[in-house]
C-alpha cells in the first residue's frame, strides 16, 4: 500500500443516496481471483449503455472527470455486500478518497484497508460538495481536514487508521506483532 | 458488576487486547505515533469459527503465500462452495462451464488442501450455502464469535453469537492470526412484541423492521432483537430475522439463546455431547441481557400489527404491506429520498399509486441463505401443493444445502414443487446474487425470497420484490403479486 499524506483533486459528484457495492461492483465481475484490473468493471451498469458502450451522461464518463481522485457520494455509499472488490474497483479506476455524508461499515473498513480514504463530513458540507461537482478539494491526513474554496471541513479518522494510511503500512503487520498476545489469550480460553 | 447486553457479554468474553491500550505498531520508519491518547488502536477480537468460500478467499490465501505465513488455527475455519455453482439438477452440477467460477471453486480446493482447511465441496454431502450449513452442522453456537467473508454473516446471530461480515483481507487477518481488529460498535435493540398473524413470516417482520429503521438505520450498530414475538420465532426464522440485519447497515444481529436454541442444537452433529453438553448450556444460559442492562438506542415495533411485507424499490428498506399501493415522490419532501424513489421506480417501471398486488411476475426464486431452509420450502410447498404455477411464470425452488435438500425430499416436498410446474434445483446461492448463470433477463420481474433488490442483483436489467416463501409462492401460482393469506384459508 502507497502512503497517503494528502490528495488534491478535482472532485466526481454520484448524488444518488444508498449506493451498493453491487452498483459499485456487478458480481458478475466477483469471478476472478487476483484483486487488479477491476476499475473496468466500476459502476459497470451504470456507466456502459446495453450496447457496451459508455454513456456520456454518467459523471464518471464526462471528460472532466478524467484524474480526478476524490468521489463525493450520496448518503450511506457503500451499503450491501462485503465484497472488497468495491474499493479495489474504485482504487484501480484512480479514485483515493471517497466522501459522504456517512459510508457503510464494511465498505469502510475494506477501503482503509486499500488506500481509500473514507471522508465523512457534516450535512452541510455534504450537500455543498454535492452541489459542486468538480471542485478540487485537498483532503489532509495529518490535520484530519478536507478544504476546498472559503472552506475547512474535520473528518474523523481515528489515529490507528491514519497511520495505517500514511505510512502505507497494513493491520495484518500489526496483528502478528501480537501473537503473544494471542497465544496468551487462547491459552487461557483453551476450553474453547 | 455492571449489567451487560448479549453483545457485550460475547464482545468482552473475546478481546484479546482493548481498544484503549496503547499499541505497538509495526516499524515503519515514518512518523511516530504522538503520545497514548493519539495512538489508539481498535480492539483485537478472537475469532471462533470462520466460514470461508470460493468468492472471498483466493486473494487472502495469495497475501499468506506472498508473506510465508500458516493458517494459524485452521481447526476453527470451515469452507464450503455456494456463491458460483451450478444448481442444475442432477449430474450438471458438477459441470462449471464458466472457467472463470470453475477456475475459482479448484483454487478454494487446493487451498484448503494446502492449508489443511476442512472443506465441504461438490461432493461432500454437507455442502451448502455457508451461513445455512454451519448452523445445521452445528459448528454456530451460543457466544461464539463467527466471521465469514460476507455479509450475510449476520444469520449466526440468532443463536446468540457474535457474527459479522469481513472483507477479504480481513479474511487473511483472521487465517493468519485468529483475530479481527475492530472498533466496539453500539448497541441497537429492535423490540417486537406481539403475536404474528397468520400468513405474516420473519421474513415480513424483519421488513418492517428494515423498513422503519432505514438502510442506514443500523450503521455502527450491533442490533439485539427482542419481545415476545421475536421468543416465539422457531430458530429457522430468527436466522431470517438476523441474516437481513446486514440491510439495515448494522454490524451484526443477534438474539438471546432459550430453549428453542437448545433443542434446535442437540439435535445437530458438531454440538458438544453428554456432559460437555450440560455444561455449555449452563453457560449460554448465562448470555441473556441482564435485567437493566442498556443500549445505546432501541426501537419498537408492534409485532401483530405486522402485515406480508413486500419491497417496491432498489433497496430492502423499500417495502410496505403486500396490499399497499406503490408510494408517490410528489408526497417526500427531503429532495434526497425523493429522488431515490424516483431513481427507484424508472428502474422498477412502476407508477405512483400503483397497487403492488396484481404487478405481473416473471419469474420466482425461492432460496438463499434468507429463506431456504426446511422450514421455508414446507411453506412454500403448503401453498402450491394441489396447485400450478401460473403459465409462463419460471418458478426455481433452490434448497440451502444438500442437507436440506435431502430432509425436503424425504417429506415429499420436491414432488409438490415438480408437479406443481416449479424447478427443484441443487443448493446454492443461485439467483440471489446471479453469478452461476441463474438470473433474470434484463426488464423481468421477480418475486424472491432473497435479501438484496439492489439494481441488477439478480441478474442486470432484472427487478426483485422481495417477500417471504408464502408471498412467493403465491405469486408463483397467481402469474402475479398477490396477499397469500387469500390461498392459506
Amino acid at each position: 500500500m502507497e502512503p497517503i499524506r494528502s490528495i488534491v483533486s478535482r472532485t466526481v459528484v454520484l448524488p444518488q443516496r444508498d449506493v451498493d457495492t453491487d452498483q459499485i461492483i456487478p458480481a458478475r465481475y466477483l469471478k476472478v481471483t487476483s484483486k487488479t484490473g477491476l476499475g473496468e468493471g466500476l459502476f459497470a451498469d451504470w456507466r456502459y449503455g446495453p450496447d457496451g458502450q459508455p454513456r456520456p451522461d454518467f459523471p464518471l464518463n464526462r471528460p472532466e472527470a478524467r484524474g480526478a481522485q476524490v468521489l463525493v457520494a450520496g448518503e450511506n455509499f457503500g451499503c450491501g455486500s462485503s465484497r472488497e472488490h468495491a474499493p479495489w474497483a474504485l482504487h484501480d479506476f484512480g479514485f483515493r478518497a471517497v466522501v459522504s455524508s456517512s459510508i457503510a461499515d464494511i465498505f469502510r473498513s475494506n477501503a482503509l484497508k486499500n488506500g481509500l480514504v473514507p471522508v465523512v463530513v457534516g450535512g452541510d458540507v455534504h450537500r455543498r460538495l454535492l452541489a459542486s461537482p468538480g471542485v478540487e478539494v485537498a483532503i489532509d491526513l495529518e490535520t484530519r481536514t478536507l478544504s476546498t474554496a472559503g472552506l475547512v471541513a474535520p473528518f474523523p479518522l481515528d489515529p490507528f487508521a491514519r497511520h495505517c494510511l500514511m505510512n502505507g503500512v497494513d493491520e495484518l503487520g500489526f496483528l502478528l506483532s501480537q501473537s503473544e498476545a494471542i497465544a496468551a489469550y487462547e491459552e487461557a480460553t483453551c476450553a474453547r | 458488576m455492571k449489567a451487560r447486553t448479549l453483545f457485550e457479554k460475547v464482545w468482552d468474553a473475546h478481546v484479546v487486547r482493548r481498544e484503549t491500550e496503547e499499541p505497538a505498531l509495526p516499524a515503519t520508519g515514518g512518523a511516530r505515533m504522538r503520545g497514548a491518547s493519539e495512538a489508539d488502536a481498535p480492539a483485537i477480537l478472537y475469532v471462533d469459527l470462520h466460514l470461508v468460500h470460493e468468492v472471498t478467499s483466493p486473494q487472502a490465501f495469495d497475501v499468506l503465500r506472498e508473506r510465508g505465513l500458516r493458517v494459524r488455527r485452521p481447526d476453527k475455519a470451515v469452507a464450503t462452495m455456494d456463491h458460483s455453482i451450478p444448481t442444475t439438477p442432477g449430474p450438471g452440477r458438477f459441470n462449471i462451464a464458466d472457467p472463470q467460477a470453475a477456475a475459482q471453486v479448484r483454487k478454494l480446493e487446493e487451498n484448503c488442501a494446502e492449508f489443511g482447511i476442512e472443506l465441504h465441496g461438490l461432493r461432500s454431502e454437507d455442502q451448502g450455502i455457508v451461513h445455512i450449513i454451519g448452523p445445521e452442522l452445528g459448528l454456530t453456537q451460543p457466544g461464539r464469535t463467527i466471521v465469514c467473508g460476507d455479509s450475510h454473516t449476520s444469520t449466526h446471530g440468532a443463536f446468540g453469537a457474535l457474527a459479522f461480515g469481513i472483507g477479504t483481507s480481513e479474511v487473511g487477518h483472521v487465517l493468519a492470526t485468529q483475530c479481527v481488529l475492530q472498533r466496539q460498535p453500539r448497541t441497537l435493540e429492535v423490540r417486537v412484541e406481539g403475536t404474528l398473524r397468520p400468513g405474516v413470516t420473519a421474513k415480513d417482520l424483519i421488513l418492517a423492521v428494515i423498513a422503519r429503521i432505514g438502510v442506514g438505520g443500523g450503521t455502527g450498530h450491533v442490533l439485539e432483537y427482542t419481545g415476545s414475538a421475536v421468543r416465539a420465532l422457531s430458530m429457522e426464522q430468527r436466522m431470517t430475522v438476523c441474516n437481513m440485519s446486514i440491510e439495515a447497515g448494522a454490524r451484526a444481529g443477534m438474539i438471546a439463546p432459550d430453549d428453542t436454541t437448545f433443542e434446535y442444537l442437540a439435535k445437530t452433529p458438531r454440538a458438544p455431547k453428554g456432559a460437555e453438553w450440560d455444561r455449555a448450556v449452563a453457560s449460554w444460559r448465562s448470555l441473556p441481557s441482564d435485567a437493566g442492562a442498556a443500549y445505546d438506542r432501541s426501537v419498537n415495533l408492534d409485532g401483530s400489527a405486522l402485515d406480508p411485507m413486500i419491497t417496491y424499490g432498489t433497496n430492502p428498506g423499500m417495502a410496505l404491506p403486500v396490499g399497499a399501493r406503490v408510494p408517490d415522490p410528489g408526497a417526500v419532501s427531503d429532495a434526497a429520498a425523493r429522488d431515490s424513489l424516483e431513481k427507484a421506480l424508472r428502474y422498477m417501471d412502476l407508477r405512483p399509486g400503483q397497487p403492488l398486488i396484481g404487478q405481473k411476475v416473471d419469474v420466482v426464486f425461492i432460496g438463499s441463505c434468507t429463506n431456504s431452509r426446511i422450514e421455508d420450502l414446507r411453506a412454500a410447498a403448503g401453498v402450491l401443493r394441489g396447485r400450478k404455477v401460473a403459465k409462463g411464470v419460471r418458478t426455481l425452488v433452490v434448497a440451502g444445502s444438500r442437507r436440506v435438500k435431502k430432509a425436503a425430499e424425504a417429506e415429499g416436498l420436491d414432488r409438490v414443487f415438480s408437479e406443481a410446474g416449479a424447478e427443484w434445483r441443487e443448493p446454492g446461492c443461485s439467483m440471489c446474487i446471479a453469478m452461476n448463470g441463474d438470473q433474470l433477463e434484463p426488464g423481468q420481474y421477480a418475486v424472491s425470497t432473497s435479501n438484496r433488490n439492489f439494481e441488477g442483483r439478480q441478474g442486470k436489467g432484472g427487478r426483485t420484490f422481495l417477500a417471504s416463501p408464502l408471498t412467493a409462492a403465491a405469486a408463483a401460482v397467481a402469474g402475479r403479486i398477490a396477499d397469500p393469506r387469500e390461498l392459506l384459508r
